[in-house]
C-alpha cells in the first residue's frame, strides 16, 4: 500500500486506451465498473479530441458481482462489434475487473468474432500507464503480423528506403508535431515514412509494418518493446536515437544513414536549427552554468539533460524520471553529469529534491511547473503527464531542427535577460526590484522563511554574487539531499554546538536569493565547522564562497 | 404550508413513465465527491483506499494540478496487498500513521472505500474504529464507501454525510431547529442565513459543516431541509435520529428557492406577510437577473444526460422559469423520496433512469436539441458534430442555489448559446 497524493501516470488500462484512441479501426472493450469512464475526458477534454475514445465499458455494479459479470463482457463485446465494426478489438480488465477474474480476454476470444481479438492482461496493481501502452501496442502488432518471419518486398533499384515511426500516441507529449518534423527530417535524408504507429494507423497499416526497411523508435516508453520484437522476430533493424536537440538530431540522421545506406550529408548541412548560433551569440553568455533541474519521462529527461549541458551550456544539478522502465538509461545519463538520478513517482520527493538543489531553471512536467511556481523558479515544460497546454494550437515540436528552435525559446524565455540580470544583481536594494519583480510575475506566498520576499523574487533568476557558495558540484546537490539530513556540524568536536551566525553575517546571507539561501547557509556552516570557526561573520560567508566556488 | 397548495403543472411527471436503461454509464463514481467535500470541510482529510485508477480519477475529474498540498490522497493497493504477502490492515494503519504524522492539522480522517477495496472485502469500518481508538481525542476516523460499483457521482457525498450522522451530538432542547443538508457554497449559506434571520427562524445549522469537528446537533426537534437532491441515506439516518424531513423542491431558481424557504417558514410558523416581505427584495433581484437570460433560453430544446442527480430540479427550473422545452431528462437513479415535489412541478417529458450511453446518444442526435447537458467525456465530440453542450460538472462546482444565484444559473445555460452566436470562425 502506497500513500499517493498525486500520480504522474494513470493505470495501465489508460495506456491501452491511448493506443486504441491513437488508431483508426480499433475498439477496446474494458471490463470496468461505473466511474472508469472518467478516462474518456483525458482525450475529449485535455487533448480536445473531436471523437469519443473507441472504448466500451461493461459498467458492472455491486449487484452483478457473484452473478453474471462475465455475461456483461460478452454482451458488451457483441454490441461494440456490431455498432462500431472495428478491424480489430482489444479486450481487457480495469483494476477492479482484474480482481473478479472473469477472464474477459479469453471470453471475447471464445466468441469467434470475424476480426482479430487481442486479450490484454495489464496488471493494474504493479504496472502503470506507459507500460500498459507499450504492452498494448506490442500485443496488437504481434497478433496482426504473426511470428512467421516475413520477407520484405524486393525494392526496385534506386528506390528510397522506407521507415516506420513507432511510438507517437494520443496523450503523448508533442507527438503530433514531432511526427511532422521527423517525416521532414527523413525525407531530407532520402527516406520515406511507411507507417506511423500507433498515431493515425489502422490494423491494416500495422499488418504492413514489415514492408518497411527499418523502424524508428521515437518514444521508447511506448514502442521499444514493439521495435525490439520486430527486430528479433522479423529482422527489422531499428533506429534508437531520439532526435531531440541539435546533437541528437545529427546523431539520429547519421544512424539513419548507416542503417539505411543513404547519404545524409545534405540533410546534415541543411540543418535549419538556429539553436547553435543563438547559443553562441554573446547574448547567451549569461546562460553559462545556469543550474537546471530536470524531471520528466525517461525519453524527455535524457534528451533535455544533453541539450542543457551541451547545447545551452547549463549545469545539470538534478536529473530524474518517473518512468521506472527507463531508470537504467536515466541513471547512466545522470552519471555523465555527475548527479545521482532521482527515480521516483512521488511529487513531494521531487519538490524536496528541487528545493534542495536550488536550481535556476526547472525543466519538467506540468507538476514540476507548479512546484517551480511555488518556489519562484523559472520553469519550462518538457514532458507529460498530459495537460491541456501541451497541445498548443501552433506547430510546436520537440524533435528535429524546428524542435531545437522551439526548445531554445521555451527554455530561455522564462529566464531573465542578460543586462537586466546584472542591474538587479548590482542594485538589488532598488525598491522597484523589490516590489515589481520580473516578468515572471509575483511569486506566491512561500512556506519558508523568506522575509524579504519581494527582493528575492526580483533576484530569483539572478547570477547572484554569493550564489557560488552553493555546493561545488551538482553531485553533492542531488545526491546527499536527504532533505532532513542535518548539517554535519554537531559531529565536529571543535565547535560543540555548531557555529553561530553573527548579525552581520545573517544580514549578508539575506542578500542571497532565497532559493539558494538554504544551501548557502548549510555550506557556510559546514565550512565554519570544518575550520573550527564558532561565529560566522560576513568574512566567513565570503571565505566559504571562495572555498566552494565553481 | 398554511393552506397554500404547491403550484402544480397540468400534467407533471409524478406518474410519468420512466425509461429504465442498463448499459455503459458515462458517469463518475462516488469518489468524485471528494473534490468538493475536502474543500468544504477544511479540517478533514479523505484517504481513498483503492487503486491507481482511483487516484487518477480524482485528479483528472478535478481537472486540476495541485496548487497546495491537497486534503485527499489514495492508499494505492499493490500486488503485495492483494497476494496476501502484506496484511492490508497493518498496511492501512501504517499509511494512516504516515499521513497523520505529516498532517497534524487533520481533525477528521475519512477512509474512503473504492471498487477494489470492496471487492477484496477490506473492512474499512473496522479499520476506522481500530484507528479511532489509537487516535482518541486527536483525530476522528470515519469511513464510507465511494465505489463505482455501489455509488454514482454525488452519492459519494451522501455516503460521506451518512458516516458523520452517528457522530452528531444529540440535541435535547425542546425548541425546534432547522438543519440544511447538502453541500452549499459558503457564500450561499451566508445568504440563506440572512434570510432565515429575517424570517426569525433559528437556530439554523448546515450539514456538512465547514469544520468536520464541529458537527451540528440532531434530535427530535430538528427540522430537515434538503439543499441537494442526492442525500437519501443521510436523510434516512437523520430521520432515525429524530429529524423531521420538510418535503420541498430544491432551492434552484426563484420558484424553487421560494418554495424551499416557505417549507421552512411553514414549519416554523412564520406568518405569510412576514415571509412575503422577507423574500420580496431578493426574489425581485432574482427575477431581474433571470429576465436578462430568458430571451436566450426561451423556446430552446434541451436534453439532459444523467450526471449529478441535479437534472430533475435543473430541468424544472429551466422549463418553468426560462421557457425551455425539455426533450429528455436523464438521471442516474430516480429516488422518489427526494424528488417527489420536483416531479409534481416538472412538465411532462421523457424521464430516463440509468444509462446505455450509446442508445442515449442515438436519441439525442436524432432530436438535435439546441443544448445538450452532459459530462466532459461527451461534450467535445457532440460539439464537433455541431451540437451545443453544457458541461454538467460545472453545475456541481458552481454556486447555483438561492435567489442571488438564479441569474448565474440561467447564464450557465445561456453561455454556450451566446458563445456560438458570437463566433464567426
Amino acid at each position: 500500500m502506497q500513500l499517493t497524493l498525486w500520480t504522474y501516470e494513470g493505470p495501465p488500462h489508460v495506456g491501452a486506451m491511448r493506443i486504441a484512441t491513437s488508431m483508426e479501426g480499433v475498439h477496446y472493450v474494458l471490463h470496468a465498473p461505473q466511474g472508469d469512464t472518467y478516462a474518456d475526458l483525458l482525450f475529449t477534454m485535455i487533448e480536445r479530441h473531436s471523437k469519443r475514445p473507441p472504448v466500451t465499458y461493461t459498467t458492472f455494479q455491486a449487484r452483478d458481482l457473484g452473478g453474471d459479470t462475465a455475461n456483461l463482457v460478452v454482451t458488451a463485446v457483441r454490441a461494440a462489434y456490431e455498432r462500431f465494426k472495428p478491424q480489430a478489438m482489444l479486450v481487457g480488465d480495469s483494476c477492479t475487473a482484474e480482481l473478479i477474474q472473469d477472464q474477459s480476454g479469453a471470453l471475447a476470444m471464445g466468441m469467434n468474432l470475424p476480426i482479430p481479438v487481442v486479450p490484454l492482461e495489464l496488471p493494474a496493481y504493479s504496472k502503470k500507464e506507459n507500460w500498459g501502452a507499450s504492452e498494448t501496442l506490442y500485443h496488437l502488432t504481434r497478433t496482426l503480423i504473426g511470428t512467421a518471419k516475413r520477407e520484405r518486398p524486393v525494392r526496385v533499384e534506386g528506390a528510397r528506403p522506407k521507415a516506420n515511426l513507432l511510438g507517437p500516441s494520443s496523450l503523448g507529449f508533442r507527438c503530433r508535431d514531432d511526427v511532422r518534423e521527423v517525416i521532414a527530417l527523413l525525407d531530407a535524408a532520402g527516406v520515406d515514412v511507411h507507417v506511423v504507429a500507433p498515431l493515425g494507423a489502422s490494423p491494416a497499416d500495422l499488418r504492413t509494418l514489415t514492408d518497411a526497411d527499418f523502424n524508428v523508435v521515437l518514444y521508447p516508453e511506448i514502442a521499444m518493446t514493439t521495435g525490439s520484437w520486430l527486430q528479433r522476430v522479423h529482422g527489422m533493424p531499428m533506429v534508437k536515437t531520439v532526435p531531440i536537440g541539435v546533437g541528437a538530431t545529427r546523431d539520429f540522421l547519421e544512424e539513419v544513414g548507416t542503417l539505411a545506406g543513404v547519404d545524409v550529408s545534405n540533410a546534415l548541412t541543411d540543418a535549419r536549427s538556429r539553436l547553435p548560433w543563438y547559443s553562441r551569440s554573446v547574448d547567451s553568455t549569461y546562460l553559462t552554468g545556469k543550474r537546471v533541474f530536470i524531471f520528466a519521462d525517461g525519453t524527455h529527461a535524457i534528451a533535455a539533460a544533453r541539450i542543457a549541458s551541451e547545447e545551452l551550456g547549463f549545469t545539470v544539478v538534478g536529473l530524474g524520471t518517473y518512468s521506472r522502465e527507463m531508470a537504467r538509461e536515466v541513471r547512466e545519463a545522470a552519471a555523465k553529469y555527475g548527479v545521482e538520478a532521482l527515480i521516483c513517482d512521488d511529487y513531494l520527493d521531487v519538490e524536496t529534491a528541487i528545493t534542495n538543489a536550488a536550481p535556476e531553471l526547472v525543466l519538467g512536467s506540468q507538476m514540476e511547473r507548479h512546484i517551480a511556481k511555488r518556489l519562484g523558479i523559472p520553469c519550462a515544460v518538457i514532458s507529460g503527464p498530459f495537460h491541456v497546454q501541451d497541445v498548443p494550437a501552433r506547430h510546436s515540436p520537440q524533435m528535429g531542427w524546428e524542435g531545437a528552435n522551439v526548445i531554445f525559446d521555451t527554455w530561455v524565455h522564462p529566464l531573465m535577460m542578460g543586462l537586466e540580470e546584472h542591474l538587479i544583481g548590482m542594485f538589488r536594494e532598488d525598491f522597484e526590484f523589490g516590489e515589481v519583480g520580473s516578468h515572471l510575475g509575483k511569486a506566491p506566498a512561500r512556506r519558508d522563511d523568506s522575509s524579504d520576499l519581494g527582493r528575492a523574487v526580483a533576484a530569483e533568476a539572478n547570477v547572484a554574487v554569493l550564489e557560488d557558495v552553493l555546493a561545488s558540484a551538482g553531485a553533492a546537490t542531488a545526491s546527499d539531499e536527504g532533505a532532513s539530513a542535518p548539517p554535519p556540524v554537531a559531529a565536529t568536536p571543535s565547535v560543540a554546538n555548531g557555529p553561530v551566525w553573527t548579525t552581520d553575517g545573517e544580514k549578508e546571507l539575506k542578500k542571497i536569493p532565497f532559493f539558494v539561501r538554504k544551501k548557502a547557509r548549510l555550506n557556510t556552516e559546514r565550512f565554519a565547522t570544518h575550520h573550527g570557526i564558532a561565529h560566522i561573520s560576513v568574512e566567513t560567508l565570503y571565505e566559504a564562497k571562495a572555498h566552494y566556488g565553481k | 404550508m398554511t393552506g397554500t397548495a404547491l403550484p402544480v403543472v397540468e400534467i407533471g411527471c409524478t406518474d410519468a413513465p420512466v425509461l429504465k436503461e442498463r448499459g455503459q454509464r458515462e458517469v463518475f463514481c462516488g469518489l468524485t465527491g471528494i473534490v468538493w467535500l475536502h474543500r468544504k470541510m477544511q479540517d478533514a482529510f479523505f484517504l481513498v483506499v483503492g487503486s491507481r485508477t482511483c487516484a487518477h480519477l480524482i485528479q483528472s475529474a478535478a481537472g486540476v494540478m495541485i496548487f497546495a498540498e491537497p486534503r485527499f490522497a489514495t492508499a494505492i493497493l499493490g500486488d503485495r496487498d492483494l497476494a496476501g504477502m502484506a496484511d492490508c490492515n497493518e498496511e492501512l494503519d501504517r499509511v494512516v500513521r504516515q499521513l497523520l504524522g505529516r498532517r497534524p492539522d487533520i481533525k477528521t480522517l475519512f477512509l474512503v472505500g473504492s471498487c477494489p477495496s470492496e471487492v477484496i472485502k477490506l473492512d474499512l469500518a473496522k479499520a476506522a474504529s481500530r484507528l479511532s481508538r489509537e487516535y482518541t481525542g486527536a483525530v476522528k476516523i470515519l469511513s464510507y464507501n465511494g465505489s463505482g460499483i455501489e455509488t454514482t457521482f454525488t452519492q459519494g457525498e451522501d455516503a460521506c454525510l451518512r458516516s458523520m450522522v452517528p457522530e452528531m451530538p444529540a440535541d435535547t432542547s425542546s425548541a425546534p431547529s432547522l438543519m440544511i443538508c447538502g453541500t452549499l457554497a459558503d457564500v450561499v449559506e451566508d445568504q440563506f442565513m440572512r434570510i432565515f434571520a429575517e424570517l426569525g427562524i433559528g437556530p439554523v445549522t448546515f450539514f456538512p459543516p465547514r469544520r468536520a469537528s464541529k458537527l451540528p446537533p440532531i434530535g427530535p426537534q430538528t427540522k430537515l431541509l434538503l439543499a441537494q437532491p442526492f442525500l437519501n441515506e443521510t436523510t434516512r439516518a437523520l430521520q432515525a435520529r429524530g429529524a423531521t424531513l420538510l418535503p420541498s423542491p430544491y432551492p434552484l431558481g426563484v420558484e424553487g428557492t421560494t418554495l424551499w424557504l416557505r417549507a421552512a417558514a411553514d414549519a416554523f410558523g412564520v406568518a405569510p406577510e412576514r415571509f412575503a416581505s422577507a423574500i420580496a427584495a431578493p426574489a425581485q433581484r432574482a427575477r431581474t437577473a433571470l429576465a436578462r437570460y430568458r430571451p436566450a433560453l426561451e423556446g430552446k430544446t434541451m436534453f439532459f444526460f444523467p450526471d449529478s442527480q441535479l437534472e430533475i430540479p435543473l430541468a424544472r427550473f429551466l422549463a418553468r422559469e426560462c421557457g425551455v422545452t425539455l426533450l429528455e431528462v436523464g438521471t442516474p437513479y430516480l429516488d422518489r423520496l427526494l424528488v417527489e415535489a420536483e416531479l409534481a412541478l416538472l412538465p411532462r417529458t421523457v424521464l430516463s433512469e440509468g444509462q446505455d450511453v450509446e442508445k442515449q446518444l442515438d436519441r439525442c442526435k436524432a432530436q438535435q436539441p439546441d443544448l445538450t447537458v452532459c459530462g466532459l467525456g461527451l461534450a467535445n465530440p457532440l460539439e464537433a458534430e455541431g451540437m451545443r453542450t453544457k458541461w454538467s460538472i460545472e453545475l456541481v462546482f458552481s454556486p447555483i442555489h438561492g435567489f442571488d444565484q438564479a441569474g448565474d444559473l440561467a447564464e450557465l445555460f445561456a453561455r454556450p448559446l451566446e458563445r456560438i452566436s458570437r463566433l464567426r470562425v
